[in-house]
C-alpha cells in the first residue's frame, strides 16, 4: 500500500458559528486509523466526538466548517477535494451511521428501496437489482424473513431493526470505513449487545475499519483496539484500550472510569460523579480544561494548557502525569 | 405494526406512494365520496360540448325568461333566452381550468420559495419570508383585484393573480415541514451515502412533502374557484360573451326580484364545486394525519 495509514487525521480543528460567538467544537485534533482496526471516541456529549466524524465526512452543519487541519483517506488529502469527489468518496469508501434510527430512515420510502440507495447512487444499477442487493444485505446484518421486510416502511421496523437496515445500507458498497455515531445510544441494553456484536462480526468478516463514538466506556473496552478520550473539543488521552484502561495518565479518564459502578461494589456505596459541570464552550478556561473539575490541578493547570505528549504506553494531555505522577496512587477517598 | 396486508413481496417491482392513495380511499369514504364528485365536476367539463341541451350562446327572444323545470331547458333560460343548464355546463369549462392553473402558478412559485427558504435558510429565508408577509398582508380578493387591474381584465390574468393569492400559503406550508424534515437525521444520513443536494431535495425531501401539498392542493382549488368568480363578476375575469359562472351571477342580479333563478343557478354551480373540492381537502387532511391513522 502506498499510505501509511487508511485514514489520518492531522490537527483538525473545526469552528461552529452559535448566537453568542464562535465555538470552537473540533481543536487540534490528530489520529490515524489503520485498516481493519476499530477506534473508539468517548466524551461527554458536546466534547466534539460527533465534529469530529462529521468533520472527516465534511457533513458539518452550515454553521460548521473545517479551519485548519488535515484529513487523508487512501492517501488523498479530503479536506481538499471538491464536493464532487467528495461525494464520491461518501457511501463508498466512508460510510456513516446514525445515533437515531427512529429519524435516520426516510419515513416515506420502503427500507429495501433505501438500503439499496447507495448502489444506484454510486454503481448506477436499477431499482431492481439494488433492492435485490438490499435483500442480501439484510439477511448479512441479520434481519429475518428480509425478502419481506424489503417492502416494509421504516415505521414498520423496530428500532434496533431500522438501525441493522442503517448498517445495511453502510455496507452495501463495501466501504473501508465504517463511522458509527453513537450507533446503540438509543437502542435497549439488549438490541445495544446485538448490534455491537453485528458490528463486531462485520469488522472480523470484512476486515472493515470502524470508528466507534461512544460516551459509554463498556462499549469501547468491548470492541476497540485503541481508544481516543476528548474532552472540550480537545483529545485528552490516547492509546491501546488495555492500556488506557488498565492505566489511565488524563484525570477525566481516571475520573471517567472510576464514575462507573462495580457490580462487586458494597451495596450501600455511593456513585462518584465528576464534579462540576463541562465546560462552557464558548468561553473556555484558559490552561487545561478539565482543570476546574479536576481533582489533581496543580498552580500551573489553570495557566497553561499542557501538550498531548507520550506518557509511559499512551498519550496524554496532562501536566500532573507528564511530571511523572501517577494517578493510580492519589488518595481521593 | 399495522394491519396492512398490502405488503409487497420484494419479487414484485416496489410501488410507491400513488398507490397509497388508492388505498387511503378504500378506507375513508369521505375521501371517496368527495374524489368522485371532483372527479363528476371534471368530466363535466370534459363532456359539455356533448351533453350540453343547447348551444350556449343561442339567443332566442321568444324563449327569455323560462323558469326552471321548463320542458326543454331544465334550469330555465336568461333574459336573452340563453339555456342556463348549458350555460353552467359550458361555465365549467372556465372555472375549472382557472383553478387548475391558478393552483399550478401558486403551488410552483410557493413551493420552490417555500423549498429555497427551508432548506438554506439564512439571508435567503430572511428575504423570501419578508416577501411573502408581504403578500400575506393583503386580503386574498384584494390582492388579486389589485393585481389584475394592473395587468388588465382578462381570464389569463386573472389566473395569475389567483395564483399570486396561493403563492404564500404553499410557501409557508412547504417551509414550515422542510424545517422540521431538517431536524430529522435522514438528511444528513442521505448526504453521508453521496448523494448530492439535488438528489437530497428531489428524491428524499419532496415525496416528504407530498402529503401536506396534497391537501393543500384540494383546499384552495376552491378559493380559486370562488375569486375566478368573483373577479368575472366585477368584470375582471372572463369577457363577454364566454359563459361564466361569475359573469352570469352579475347579469342575473338585474333581474333578482322577478327572475331570480338567473343568479340562483350559477350561485349553486359554484356553491357545489368549492364544496366539492373543500370536502375533498378536509377528508384527506383527517385522512392523511398520521396522528388519526389507526
Amino acid at each position: 500500500m502506498a499510505f501509511a495509514h487508511l485514514l489520518e487525521v492531522d490537527d483538525i480543528h473545526s469552528h461552529l458559528t452559535v448566537k453568542d460567538g464562535t465555538v470552537s467544537a473540533v481543536n487540534g485534533v490528530s489520529f490515524t486509523v489503520d485498516a481493519g482496526e476499530t477506534l473508539g471516541i468517548v466524551g461527554e456529549s458536546g466534547s466534539g466526538k460527533s465534529m469530529t466524524a462529521l468533520s472527516i465526512m465534511r457533513l458539518l452543519p452550515r454553521s460548521g466548517s473545517i479551519v485548519r487541519g488535515k484529513v487523508t483517506f487512501k492517501g488523498r488529502v479530503l479536506t481538499e477535494l471538491s464536493e464532487e469527489e467528495m461525494e464520491s468518496i461518501r457511501g463508498t469508501e466512508i460510510a456513516m451511521i446514525f445515533q437515531d434510527p427512529m429519524t435516520s430512515l426516510n419515513p416515506v420510502y420502503r427500507t429495501g428501496w433505501q438500503v439499496g440507495e447507495p448502489l444506484r447512487i454510486h454503481r448506477h444499477v436499477d431499482t431492481r437489482t439494488s433492492i435485490k442487493a438490499a435483500v442480501d444485505l439484510f439477511k448479512k446484518v441479520g434481519i429475518p424473513d428480509a425478502s419481506k421486510r424489503v417492502g416494509e416502511f421504516p415505521h414498520m421496523f423496530s428500532g434496533g431493526m431500522r438501525q441493522r437496515a442503517m448498517i445495511a445500507m453502510g455496507l452495501s458498497t463495501s466501504p473501508s470505513l465504517l463511522i458509527a455515531d453513537e450507533p446503540t445510544t438509543a437502542l435497549d441494553v439488549t438490541i445495544q449487545a446485538q448490534i455491537l456484536e453485528l458490528l463486531r462480526t462485520l469488522n472480523r468478516d470484512y476486515g472493515t475499519a470502524t470508528i466507534l463514538i461512544t460516551h459509554n466506556l463498556g462499549v469501547v473496552a468491548g470492541m476497540c483496539d485503541r481508544v481516543i478520550v476528548m474532552y472540550a473539543g480537545r483529545v485528552v488521552e490516547q492509546g491501546r484500550t488495555e492500556d488506557v484502561f488498565a492505566r489511565p495518565e488524563h484525570p477525566y479518564t481516571w475520573s471517567l472510569l472510576r464514575s462507573i459502578p462495580r457490580l462487586d461494589a458494597d451495596e450501600h456505596e455511593p456513585l462518584k460523579p465528576i464534579d462540576g459541570s463541562p465546560p462552557d464552550m464558548i468561553r473556555l478556561p484558559t490552561g487545561c480544561k478539565f482543570t476546574p473539575r479536576c481533582p489533581f490541578a496543580i498552580a500551573r493547570c489553570a495557566k497553561e494548557e499542557p501538550e498531548l505528549l507520550a506518557v509511559r504506553d499512551q498519550l496524554s494531555r496532562c501536566w500532573v502525569t507528564q511530571g511523572g505522577v501517577t494517578l493510580d496512587g492519589a488518595d481521593l477517598g | 405494526m399495522s394491519n396492512a396486508p398490502a405488503i409487497v413481496a420484494a419479487q414484485e417491482p416496489i410501488r410507491r406512494t400513488p398507490v397509497a392513495l388508492l388505498e387511503l380511499m378504500r378506507g375513508h369514504r369521505r375521501v371517496m365520496a368527495s374524489f368522485v364528485l371532483v372527479a363528476l365536476l371534471f368530466l363535466v367539463a370534459i363532456l359539455s360540448p356533448v351533453i350540453s341541451p343547447h348551444d350556449p350562446l343561442g339567443v332566442s327572444p321568444d324563449n327569455s325568461y323560462l323558469p326552471p323545470l321548463t320542458p326543454g331547458h331544465v334550469l330555465g333560460t336568461d333574459e336573452l333566452g340563453r339555456d342556463l343548464l348549458s350555460r353552467i355546463l359550458w361555465g365549467s369549462r372556465v372555472s375549472l381550468p382557472v383553478a387548475f392553473v391558478a393552483v399550478a402558478v401558486g403551488l410552483f412559485g410557493g413551493g420552490l420559495i417555500g423549498l429555497v427558504s427551508g432548506y438554506a435558510g439564512g439571508i435567503a429565508d430572511l428575504l423570501l419570508m419578508r416577501l411573502v408577509d408581504a403578500l400575506l398582508a393583503f386580503p386574498g380578493l384584494i390582492l388579486a383585484i389589485a393585481v389584475v387591474a394592473a395587468l388588465g381584465p382578462g381570464l389569463r390574468n386573472a389566473m395569475i393573480a389567483i395564483g399570486i393569492v396561493a403563492v404564500p400559503v404553499y410557501a409557508r406550508l412547504v417551509r414550515a415541514v422542510v424545517l422540521q424534515l431538517k431536524q430529522m437525521e435522514f438528511i444528513v444520513a442521505t448526504r453521508s451515502l453521496g448523494a448530492t443536494p439535488l438528489r437530497l431535495v428531489l428524491r428524499h425531501l419532496i415525496p416528504n412533502l407530498l402529503n401536506p401539498i396534497i391537501v393543500q392542493v384540494s383546499l384552495s382549488a376552491g378559493f380559486a374557484i370562488l375569486a375566478e368568480a368573483t373577479l368575472s363578476f366585477l368584470g375582471l375575469g372572463a369577457q363577454l360573451p364566454t359563459p361564466d359562472w361569475g359573469q352570469m351571477i352579475n347579469s342575473g342580479a338585474s333581474f333578482l326580484n322577478n327572475d331570480p333563478w338567473l343568479a340562483i343557478v350559477p350561485g349553486a354551480a359554484i356553491s357545489i364545486t368549492v364544496y366539492s373540492f373543500n370536502l375533498l381537502g378536509d377528508s384527506l387532511r383527517d385522512a392523511l394525519d398520521p396522528r388519526l391513522r389507526s
